[in-house]
């Protein structure tokens, strides 16, 4: 019988990926799908989603990025350090049957989308990471080794290309044959890269984040309007069909309360 | 397909499924999902006055035999809840409000500022085993808390009142007969159970945030059965059947017990957000292979053995 209560586990390894993002690897085989994520508990302070990064002979990871309290709490601990862990759970990006992959990840975007990326090793992959500078960009020595093509984005021009993941994306779109484009990162990032998919018509998965409490369907947190569809059950990943029928996408997201919050653009 | 059509306190349902509160009920676009999964009617997460984050994750985990939940009534507020819940007729199957306070003039408030038309019944749980200030912690469990609260509601809202009863308290009848003497048209009899705790060996400490939390699931369904048992034929008014109805066979049970309508929560994780479609088909199968014509006929069965 499945019991959904955190597994209890050591840290095994900590990398630090910038100054507000670290990997934490566990010695655990969750058989996670990429774009899944896990629940992450810290005793007393609180149980969190996070998308798994990493996934091989029998380690997992999972990239946090120091953004309030209880990522704050997380960012103390040391290698050894129990921790929670419960899952995996959610909707993954389903690759089957494509040779010619684009990924398009936005800031720590790049978690899940590495993971996919190399789970499809077999395929043709641009792997495009975006990030404000070349501090922040994810990653950069992870592919070194691999075919994947990665295409680096700066908003600064620090690193690679300077300008938007999107900007990059339609330059590929435009000198080769793309079967699926994957997304990860913020919510209007990935609205533009259902628009450029849409004009081009390529088929497109993005990984949409809304607040995740109860993890396991019931709490009624993370539903979204107007289809009343949980994002931790039916969702984190899903089609751009069905996107373009969620009409809150880019538009505003609800807090714990369950108070709407409209995005800022 | 067996006629499953049923009423309680007037308001008709199409199925004796009611979607307990707490459970997926915080949005109108939920609700109407719940509905197209074949839910009969639908109870909203309950709101009070102020918005309130609830407690600190986890809250909620499973163990063997069911789950254990400590939500602490994350809402909101009433305000944001007003411009939540408006033109309900597209929801497509009757919703109950529910409303919270801490004493029987935040209820009377509630009812007064929150509760429109649109709305085909109200809830008031008076038995919520985990969230200071509210519930059975702030003794509202009583017959004389009971009876003061129904009241304070009645006389501000003319849509019918549901009293939702703790299963945790040994004086059930007494507390049921409070409620129907100060003008509840129903009750809801069940609450999650408990509270419980579950310990993490490893860390050593509590799992749930709150540290306790009320259990629900198959593991707490021959209590609930009992409940209902206990104060059908102590009362006239209706009761819903709540507590761990998972599949058709326990929601024929909690009929046979005294229920008229079925609450339905935990069994969304058992059985899918369709377990209402599922309950729903396997009690017309059974009503047929048995020759019952309507859902009455089942009510309170086994007290007539």
């Amino acid at each position: 019988m499945n019991i959904e209560q955190p597994k209890v586990i050591p840290i095994k390894k900590i990398i630090e990926e910038n100054s507000t993002v670290r990997t934490f690897y566990f010695d655990l085989d969750l058989k996670a799908k990429p774009g899944q994520f896990i629940m992450l508990w810290l005793p007393r302070v609180n149980l969190k989603p996070f998308g798994v990064s990493y996934q091989k002979d029998g380690l997992t990871g999972v990239t946090i990025c120091k953004v309030g309290p209880a990522t704050e709490k997380i960012f103390q601990l040391k290698p050894g350090d129990l921790v929670g862990i419960q899952g995996p759970y959610g909707t993954h990006y389903q690759t089957n049957g494509i040779k010619n992959l684009v990924l398009v990840a936005g800031g720590y975007g790049a978690a899940p989308l590495s993971f996919l990326a190399e789970e499809n090793l077999d395929k043709n992959i641009d792997l495009i990471i975006g990030a404000q500078c070349q501090e922040k960009l994810l990653f950069a020595e992870r592919f070194a080794k691999t075919k994947i093509k990665l295409h680096q984005c700066t908003d600064d021009g620090s690193c690679g290309f300077k300008g938007f993941t999107t900007t990059k994306l339609e330059e590929i779109i435009k000198i080769k044959k793309v079967d699926l484009v994957c997304a990860c990162g913020p919510e209007l990032m990935q609205e533009k890269v259902i628009e450029i998919c849409g004009r081009h018509q390529i088929p497109c998965q993005i990984s949409l984040e809304r607040y995740i409490k109860c993890g396991i369907g019931l709490c009624g947190q993370c539903v979204v309007d107007p289809l009343g569809i949980r994002m931790c059950k039916e969702g984190p990943v899903i089609s751009a069909e069905l996107v373009k029928k969620i009409y809150e996408f880019g538009q505003y997201h609800r807090d714990a309360t369950g108070k709407k919050i409209f995005f800022k653009i | 397909m067996a006629n499953l059509s049923t009423k309680i306190c007037g308001i008709k349902l199409s199925n004796p499924t009611i979607l307990a509160s707490g459970i997926l009920g915080v949005t109108k676009s939920s609700l109407k999902n719940v509905v197209s999964n074949g839910a009969g009617a639908v109870i909203i997460k309950s709101i009070s006055k102020e918005p309130r984050k609830g407690h600190n994750n986890p809250i909620l985990i499973t163990y063997e035999g069911g789950m254990i939940n400590a939500v602490g009534y994350s809402n909101p507020g009433l305000e944001e809840a007003k411009n939540e819940f408006t033109d309900l007729a597209e929801v497509g199957a009757p919703v109950i409000a529910s409303i919270i306070g801490t004493n029987a003039e935040d209820f009377a408030y509630m009812a007064k500022n929150f509760l429109t038309k649109e709305f085909a019944a109200v809830e008031a749980p008076l038995s919520c085993p985990h969230t200071p200030g509210f519930g059975t912690l702030a003794g509202q469990g009583t017959p004389e808390a009971t009876f003061a609260i129904t009241k304070a509601i009645k006389q501000n809202t003319n849509l019918p009142l549901i009293i939702k009863l703790s299963p945790n308290i040994p004086n059930l009848v007494e507390i049921a007969k409070a409620a129907q003497a100060a003008g509840a048209d129903a009750l809801n009899m069940g609450n999650t159970h408990g509270p419980g705790m579950v310990i993490d060996i490893e860390t050593k400490q509590p799992t749930m945030d709150f540290k306790v939390g009320g259990l629900s699931g198959p593991a707490i369904r021959p209590v609930a059965v009992r409940c209902v048992y206990d104060i059908y034929p102590n009362v006239k008014i209706p009761i819903i059947g709540c507590g761990g109805i998972t599949t058709w066979r326990d929601g024929i049970e909690m009929l046979m017990a005294g229920a008229s309508a079925l609450n339905i929560g935990s069994a969304v994780y058992y059985e899918g957000i369709d377990v209402f479609k599922k309950i729903c088909q396997g009690i017309s199968d059974f009503m047929d292979q048995h020759g019952y014509k309507t859902i009455q006929e089942m009510v309170g069965l086994a007290h007539k053995n």
